[in-house]
């Protein structure tokens, strides 16, 4: 392909060590790595596994920006090591870092464990006043397109935590629950699906909760996904206000559909063909 | 299972500098908490100079001690801290009741967030702020 260069270039990778048997800190070690363009910086780390030292620990799983186990800290900047291209963000040298504000298990491998459990917390999950709904369901429920486009950016949350990393409160005040479990709570508060809202400002209307943000944005910068955790959250803050004063419009919530078979069919629209099996 | 040392990597104070993608909103986010730290700490040496009176000295009578430079220096940094945390402090109350910072949108690379959306509300504030502390600077010069 045209001005893409094959010439490999050295850089020098400065990544984080940690063993929990034998260092009480984390160290600072170097590897050079010849890089060539498009290279990420997983596969430099690949590289350094392969050919350097073998005892290099991380976590990833898909490479291609879907599963978020591979959230580093690069260059001083939380992002996925699987589409952070190395010369997009380094000239001579790269720092390799575990994501902050989370605990190291070894090397680049944060524990991620305080994240899912305050995302456990606020329940994220459709959650419906009659249970039976939800555990023997009879039918479907309608929701526009409007409707899902309501709460759909907030879906798209991998949960790699680097808005975590990112947050600068978090990064002082641990019992905050953070940007990506409250931004899970705006998705199910803004479904049409739920019922749940209430509950859930039990949890997020806390002085631990969404309140805590000021609105430094690093969140939705950070974010490989464009989920927009920042948007999210003012978002939440404004609908726990207008609940607190009681003057929140009220959310026509979905009809349930009849279930299959039991509904009527519009007048054009075809009838399925006939089954042809059994 | 024996157990598993962890090392604690939060960022603390440091976060506040380190730690993100810098941008607009994060140096507005630290010059508001060191504006509103700062003018806590004038609050209370204020309440301090002011409880003097009870003992008969008055530091800002007259040609007194509050009235040399410095003071008058830090007296209009006061000033600049409150203008700045106030007329920031108008944005985030706009913001985080949900105006200026549009609706969820799909995520299309380059993604747009609501940090764009919100720009021009920091823009006109910041602009505000500087109106102030020009008009404030005037007003200290002439007096």
């Amino acid at each position: 392909m045209p001005g893409i260069s094959n010439a490999a270039r050295l850089i020098t990778f400065h990544v984080t060590r940690y063993n929990p048997e034998t260092d009480g800190a984390p160290y600072l070690k170097t590897y050079a790595v010849p890089v060539r363009e498009g290279m990420t910086v997983l596969e430099g780390l690949h590289y350094i596994k392969d050919n350097l030292d073998s005892t290099l620990a991380w976590r990833y799983s898909c490479r291609m920006g879907i599963c978020g186990s591979c959230g580093m800290f690069l260059n001083g900047r939380p992002g996925l090591a699987c589409n952070t291209q190395i010369l997009h963000i380094a000239d001579a040298n790269l720092t390799v870092a575990p994501l902050p504000n989370f605990e190291i298990i070894r090397d680049l491998v944060p524990d991620l464990w305080t994240m899912f459990d305050k995302h456990r917390s606020i329940k994220p999950y459709i959650l419906r006043i009659n249970e039976a709904e939800i555990n023997d369901p009879a039918g479907e429920f309608y929701q526009s397109p409007q409707q899902l486009e309501s709460y759909l950016q907030f879906t798209y949350c991998i949960k790699c935590g680097c808005c975590m990393a990112a947050c600068p409160t978090l990064a002082t005040d641990a019992r905050y629950l953070g940007p990506m479990p409250l931004t899970a709570a705006q998705r199910y508060n803004a479904d049409t699906r739920d019922e749940g809202r209430r509950e859930r400002n039990a949890l997020t209307g806390t002085s631990t909760g969404v309140f805590r943000c000021h609105y430094a944005g690093e969140c939705s910068r950070a974010c490989p996904k464009g989920v927009d955790p920042a948007r999210a959250l003012q978002l939440l803050k404004r609908r726990l206000v207008l609940d607190y004063l009681h003057l929140a419009r009220r959310i026509k919530r979905c009809e349930k559909l009849h279930g299959p078979g039991q509904g009527k069919l519009l007048p054009d629209i075809a009838a399925a063909p006939k089954g042809t099996v059994g | 299972m024996s157990q598993i040392n962890r090392y604690d990597n939060r960022l603390g104070i440091w976060g506040w500098l380190g730690g993100g993608r810098w941008g607009a909103e994060r140096y507005a986010y630290i010059l508001h908490r060191i504006t509103g730290l700062g003018i806590l700490f004038y609050f209370l040496l204020h309440i301090v100079v002011t409880s003097l009176r009870a003992k008969g000295i008055y530091l800002w009578a007259g040609h007194g001690f509050l009235h040399q430079p410095i003071f008058e220096f830090a007296e209009y940094v006061v000033f600049a801290a409150f203008a700045y945390h106030a007329c920031n402090g108008i944005r985030l109350v706009l913001v985080e009741l949900g105006f200026a910072v549009g609706k969820p949108i799909e995520p299309v690379y380059p993604y747009k967030t609501s940090l764009n959306v919100q720009r021009p509300l920091l823009v006109c504030m910041m602009i505000l702020t500087a109106v102030f502390l020009a008009i404030g600077g005037y007003a200290a010069l002439i007096e």
